[in-house]
């Protein structure tokens, strides 16, 4: 019997962590890396984004954007690190490095959002 | 080249030639290539960003103004401001490469790609919008 490929499961994280990325990171990144440091706008505040967090729903799709793109990035850097770099005899270890990260990520990710007050 | 078969103890030395390690840095395709699959080193630093800002928001306001405060520092808007980059660059290259991912049918004819890619920049347009107005107050 021939040994099952994990890499379809590994490319259907790596393409869910593509699109949620490419939808909300953009927008988030600006907002809280430029828009609110440099005050071209105006964050809503602590008291409404706690509000906000408790929700369930909040929750559910910050779980998602930390754990499917970190999927994508161990995909893509490992292969970056393959093909770019050709380092081909510690494939293991990178992939070990890389889909052990996003597994820890979505652990903390998971055990953050579970645990709020 | 040390995917030996198990098959045989003499097989030919394969054929392979040589590639340089900066084999990406000779042609502007490549090197955009390379910079795409780059774009997912910005991808995981907005999530520990991420991380952080939660555990901010668990620990109270004191600690959130902390990492607001923290935020407004030039070298993290600098690192922000390169990273907002690379996150654009894997939108743009993610949403255009969609209608190759995404082959859709209907009525047995092919839907054109401009389709795809139109619908995906338009949800990301009102994702953004709708964002920028949950988060900020103006």
């Amino acid at each position: 019997m021939t040994k099952r490929s994990n890499e379809p499961f590994l490319w259907f994280l790596f393409s869910a962590g593509g699109v949620v990325a490419a939808f909300l990171m953009p927008v988030l990144l600006f907002l809280q890396g430029l828009a609110f440091p440099l005050g071209w706008l105006r964050p809503s505040g602590y008291e409404r984004t706690i509000v906000l967090l408790e929700h369930p729903l909040t929750r559910l799709l910050l779980f998602a954007m930390c754990s499917l793109p970190l999927f994508h990035w161990a995909h893509r850097f490992r292969f970056t690190l393959y093909d770019g770099l050709q380092i081909k005899h510690l494939n293991e270890l990178i992939s070990f490095f890389c889909y052990g990260g996003a597994i820890a990520g979505t652990a903390l990710a998971g055990y953050f959002l579970w645990s709020i007050p | 080249m040390n995917q030996t078969p198990a098959y045989t103890t003499h097989h030919p030395r394969w054929y392979r030639t040589r590639i340089s390690t900066y084999w990406w840095s000779r042609k502007w395709a490549y090197f955009r290539f390379i910079v795409r699959e780059l774009s997912s080193i910005a991808v995981a630093y907005f999530v520990v960003l991420t991380l952080m800002q939660i555990h901010a928001l668990r620990q109270g306001a004191e600690a959130y103004a902390a990492f607001e405060e923290w935020l407004r520092r030039p070298l993290l808007v600098t690192l922000n401001a390169i990273s907002l980059f690379f996150l654009l660059y894997h939108a743009i290259t993610w949403f255009n490469l969609a209608p190759k991912a995404i082959a859709a049918r209907f009525r047995g004819k092919r839907i054109p790609d401009i389709l795809i890619t139109g619908s995906n920049y338009g949800a990301w347009l009102a994702i953004s919008v709708g964002l920028v107005w949950l988060l900020s107050r103006g």
